[in-house]
C-alpha cells in the first residue's frame, strides 16, 4: 500500500510537470528517468544484493553507447578496405599477448626471471601491436575524414545493439572483477573509478572507433519508433490529429516519446520480473547470505569470490543495456556527455534513496531522482528568481542567479547524506 | 650524438615536471593515507577538499593583493596559505562533526563511511562551483621563471633550453618542508606518537588513555592542510579549474595504494612512481632520441608510447599491477 502511494506520488510529479511546463518535457524526463531506473537496477544488483561498490558505472553506460554505434551505425564505404580488419587483428593480437602474459605468470616458477621475462615479452608485444595498429588507424581516419573517418557500424536495427551493449559491459566487468574482487572493498571502488575514466578517455580519443569528440550523430532509431516527419506524412496519424484537433508537430513528438517510453517500460518490467525471480530463488538467498556474512557463507562451501564476480558482471550488463538504450534514444554518441557525476554517483544516490537491496526501491529511486535531477534545471532558476525578486539588480543578484545552476550537485550531495544518515534503508526498505 | 643537449631536454621535459607533479601527488596521497590510517576509510572527498582549499587560497590571495601585500618574487598565494588552511580545516572539521562522527560512533563498515565521503564530495564540489564557477583562474604572480629558458641558453650556449618556473621550484621546496615537518610531528611529538599508536592498534591506544577525539581532530586538520597545500601548488602550476581535482583522485589513490595505504613514506614514494611513470610513458621521445641517434635515423614519429589523454590509464595500470603482485603496496601498508 505504502509502495503504491510512493509510486503514485512520483507519477504525480510527472503529471504536474506536464501540466505546468509541457507534456513534451515531461515525457522527455520520464524516458531518461526510466533509463536511470534500469541503471539503478544494475547498481542495486551489485550493491544491494552483494555489497559490491563500483565507482565506474559511467564506463558501462559508455560501452553500451559504443555498442549502438558499432551495431546500428551506418556502414562507412571504404572503411573495410582501409584497414578495419587490420585494426581488429591488432586488437586480437593485443588480447592474446596479455592472455599469454597472464599464463606465463601462472605457469613459470616464481622469481626475478619470471618478472623480467614478462616485462620484456610485453614490451616486444606492445611494439608489434603499435606497428600493426597505427597505420591501419591512420588509414581508417583518413577515409572520408570530414564526414566519417571511423570504421562504421553494421547498419542493423538499434534493438540488436541493446544486448550487445550488455555483453560489452559484461566483458569489461569480468576483466576488472577478476583483478579487483577479493581484495579490500575500497580497492574495487578505486579500480572501477579508473576503468570508467579509461573507457571515457578511449571514446574521446579513438576517432576510428566512434569519431571521438567529433561526435557521431544520426544513429537510426530502434524498430517500432518512427521519425516525426514520417508520422506527419502518414494518413492514419493525420486522421487521429483531426479527431483530437491537436497540433501535428507536438503530437508527433509526443507519440515518438510515448513509443520510447513503452519500449523502456517493457524492458524495465521484464528486468524487474527476472530480478524478483532471481532474488527469491536459492541463488538469491545464497547471494544475500554471502553479502551478510562472507566468512560464514564461505564456511558453508559457497565460492564467495566467484559469486561476487558473477553478480558484478550481471549488474554491469544491466547498466550496459541501459546505456545502449540511452544512445538509441538520443540518436547520437557524444563522449563528452559521459560525466562520472551524472552516471556513476547520481545512480548511486538513486539506489540509496530508493532502498538498496529492493528492486522496486531502485526503480522508485531512479525515477524520482531522475525527475529531480532534470527538473532542477528549470525549477532552480525559477526558484532563485522568485527568491531574489526583491533584490535590486546588481552583482549579487547575477552571482546568485548563476550559482543556481550549480545547486544540483549540492542538493544531490545533501540528499545522499541525509538519506544515508536518517533513513539508511531508503524509501522502500528491503524485506 | 649530443649527450649534453639530450640531458638538458630530458631535464626540461621529464625531470623538472616529474619532480613537480610527484611532489603534488605525494602531498595529496599523504592526506589520503593519513585519513585511511586513522579513520580507516578511503576518502573520496579528498580531491574536492583540495579544490576547496585552492579556492580559499585564491580568495585570500585576491584579498591580500587588494591590500597591496605581495611576496615579492614569490607567488602571493604562499602568504595566503595559512589562512586558507585555517578555513579548510574549519570546513573539514565541520563535515566530520556533521557526517563522519555519527558513523564512527556506530562503528559502521568502512564502505559506508566511503559512501558518506562521496556525499561530502558532492556538497563540496557544489560549494566550490557556487563560489568561483567553472572558469579557469590564473592566480600565480611574482616572477614567472626561476631559470628562464633564454637565459639558460645564452649562459651555456646549448641549443636546448632549460626552464624552471617559480611555481615548480616553490612546489618542490614547499613539499620538502611539509614532509619534513610531518615526519617530525609523527615521530617526535606526543600527539604524533599517539596518532601512530591509534593507527596501529585502536583498542590498545584507547586503553593507554589516548583521547580518540583529539587524534581524529588532529588528523583532519593535517589532512586539510595537506590537501590545501597540494591543491594550491597544483593550481599555481597549472591554473585552477574545478574538474581537474576530481581527475586527480585516481592518481592520488594509486600513489597511496602503490606505496601502501597508511604508510607515509609509501605515499611519497608512490607519488613519485606514479608521476614519473605518467610522464615517461606519455612523453614524446623524438626530441631526446634525436640528439642520441644519427641524423635522419628516427623518421617522422613522435616516439610516444601513449597520448597524454591516457595519463589516467598509466596510474591505473600501475595500480592494477601492484594490486596483483603486492596488494599491500611497496612499503606494506594495511
Amino acid at each position: 500500500m505504502r509502495n503504491l502511494l510512493l509510486f503514485a506520488a512520483v507519477a504525480l510529479l510527472f503529471v504536474l510537470t506536464g501540466v505546468f511546463q509541457s507534456w513534451n518535457l515531461s515525457l522527455n524526463i520520464l524516458n531518461l528517468a526510466l533509463l536511470s531506473a534500469i541503471m539503478a537496477i544494475g547498481v542495486n544488483i551489485q550493491w544491494g544484493w552483494a555489497g559490491l561498490f563500483s565507482a565506474g558505472i559511467v564506463g558501462s553506460v559508455a560501452l553500451g553507447g559504443l555498442a549502438v554505434v558499432l551495431v546500428s551505425g551506418k556502414p562507412v564505404a571504404g572503411a573495410w578496405e582501409a584497414g578495419t580488419l587490420q585494426i581488429f587483428s591488432a586488437l586480437v593480437f593485443g588480447a592474446i599477448a596479455i592472455a599469454l602474459a597472464v599464463w606465463m605468470q601462472k605457469k613459470l616458477p616464481k622469481g626475478t626471471n619470471r618478472s623480467l621475462a614478462t616485462i620484456i615479452f610485453l614490451l616486444v608485444a606492445f611494439f608489434i601491436y603499435r606497428a600493426f595498429l597505427d597505420p591501419a588507424v591512420a588509414a581508417v581516419e583518413a577515409n572520408d575524414s570530414a564526414k566519417a573517418g571511423h570504421i562504421g557500424g553494421l547498419g542493423l536495427n538499434s534493438l540488436w545493439a541493446w544486448p550487445v551493449g550488455a555483453l560489452l559491459a559484461a566483458g569489461a566487468a569480468w576483466v576488472i572483477g577478476k583483478v579487483a574482487l577479493g581484495l579490500r572493498e575500497d580497492y574495487l571502488a578505486i579500480a572501477t573509478l579508473g576503468i570508467g575514466e579509461i573507457i571515457i578517455a578511449m571514446l574521446r580519443n579513438e576517432d576510428w572507433l566512434a569519431r571521438g569528440v567529433k561526435n557521431l550523430i544520426d544513429l537510426p532509431r530502434p524498430w517500432p519508433v518512427p521519425y516525426e516527419l514520417e508520422l506527419q506524412g502518414s494518413p492514419t496519424f493525420n486522421e487521429w490529429i483531426n479527431v483530437l484537433s491537436a497540433s501535428p508537430v507536438t503530437a508527433s513528438a509526443i507519440v515518438v516519446k510515448l513509443l520510447y517510453s513503452a519500449l523502456f517500460i517493457l524492458v524495465l518490467l521484464v528486468l524487474l520480473w527476472l530480478c524478483d525471480r532471481a532474488l527469491n530463488s536459492p541463488w538469491g538467498r545464497m547471494t544475500r547470505a554471502i553479502r551478510d556474512n562472507e566468512i560464514a557463507a564461505g564456511a558453508m562451501g559457497k565460492n564467495v569470490k566467484y559469486r561476487h564476480l558473477q553478480i558484478f558482471v550481471i549488474g554491469s550488463a544491466v547498466v550496459g543495456l541501459a546505456g545502449a538504450m540511452m544512445t538509441s534514444l538520443d540518436g547520437q554518441l557524444t563522449p563528452t556527455s559521459y560525466m562520472p557525476l551524472r552516471f556513476t554517483f547520481l545512480i548511486w544516490v538513486m539506489v540509496i534513496v530508493g532502498g538498496s537491496g529492493n528492486n522496486k526501491g531502485a526503480i522508485l529511486g531512479g525515477i524520482l531522482i531522475g525527475w529531480l535531477y532534470l527538473a532542477v534545471e528549470f525549477l532552480g532558476p525559477q526558484l532563485m528568481g522568485w527568491l531574489t525578486s526583491g533584490l535590486p539588480a546588481g552583482q549579487l543578484k547575477t552571482q546568485l542567479a548563476e550559482s543556481a545552476a550549480h545547486m544540483r550537485l549540492l542538493t544531490l550531495g545533501l540528499i545522499l547524506l541525509l538519506v544515508l544518515r536518517f533513513a539508511p534503508k531508503g524509501l522502500i526498505p528491503e524485506k | 650524438m649530443d649527450i649534453l643537449n639530450a640531458l638538458v631536454a630530458f631535464a626540461n621535459f621529464v625531470l623538472v615536471p616529474g619532480l613537480t607533479y610527484g611532489s603534488q601527488l605525494a602531498l595529496g596521497a599523504l592526506g589520503v593515507s593519513l585519513v585511511f590510517a586513522v579513520l580507516r576509510f578511503s576518502n573520496f572527498a579528498h580531491g574536492d577538499t583540495m579544490a576547496f582549499g585552492t579556492v580559499m587560497a585564491i580568495l585570500f590571495t585576491w584579498m591580500l593583493q587588494s591590500w597591496g601585500i605581495s611576496a615579492g618574487p614569490l607567488p602571493t598565494a604562499l602568504l595566503a596559505l595559512p589562512l586558507a588552511i585555517a578555513a579548510t580545516s574549519v570546513m573539514v572539521l565541520g563535515t566530520d562533526r556533521l557526517v563522519y562522527r555519527f558513523y564512527r560512533r556506530q562503528k559502521a563498515k568502512p564502505i559506508i563511511l566511503m559512501i558518506a565521503s562521496i556525499g561530502v564530495m558532492f556538497v563540496m564540489n557544489g560549494l566550490v562551483r557556487m563560489i568561483l564557477g567553472t572558469r579557469e583562474v590564473q592566480f600565480a604572480d611574482g616572477e614567472r621563471f626561476l631559470l628562464a629558458p633564454a637565459a639558460f641558453r645564452t649562459a651555456t650556449g646549448l641549443a636546448e633550453p632549460l626552464g624552471i618556473r617559480t611555481s615548480q621550484a616553490v612546489t618542490v621546496v614547499v613539499a620538502v618542508i611539509c614532509v619534513a615537518a610531518l615526519f617530525w610531528f609523527l615521530n617526535r611529538t606526543r600527539t604524533g606518537k599517539s596518532m601512530r599508536a591509534f593507527s596501529d592498534n585502536e583498542d590498545l591506544a584507547l586503553l593507554s588513555g589516548i583521547n580518540p577525539d583529539r587524534v581524529v581532530m588532529v588528523t583532519w586538520i593535517i589532512a586539510a592542510a595537506l590537501a590545501t597545500i597540494a591543491g594550491t601548488l597544483y593550481g599555481l602550476d597549472k591554473n585552477y579549474r574545478v574538474f581537474v581535482y576530481f581527475g586527480m583522485l585516481l592518481p592520488i589513490f594509486a600513489s597511496a595504494i602503490v606505496g601502501g595505504l597508511g604508510s607515509p613514506i609509501g605515499a611519497i614514494i608512490g607519488g613519485f612512481v606514479i608521476a614519473f611513470s605518467e610522464i615517461l610513458v606519455t612523453n614524446a621521445w623524438s626530441k631526446i632520441l634525436g640528439y642520441l641517434t644519427p641524423e635522419g635515423w628516427l623518421g617522422e614519429g613522435l616516439y610516444q608510447a601513449l597520448s597524454t589523454d591516457y595519463k589516467v590509464a598509466v596510474s591505473f595500470v600501475i595500480l592494477i599491477i601492484v594490486l596483483l603482485v603486492k596488494p599491500n603496496g611497496i612499503m606494506g601498508g594495511k
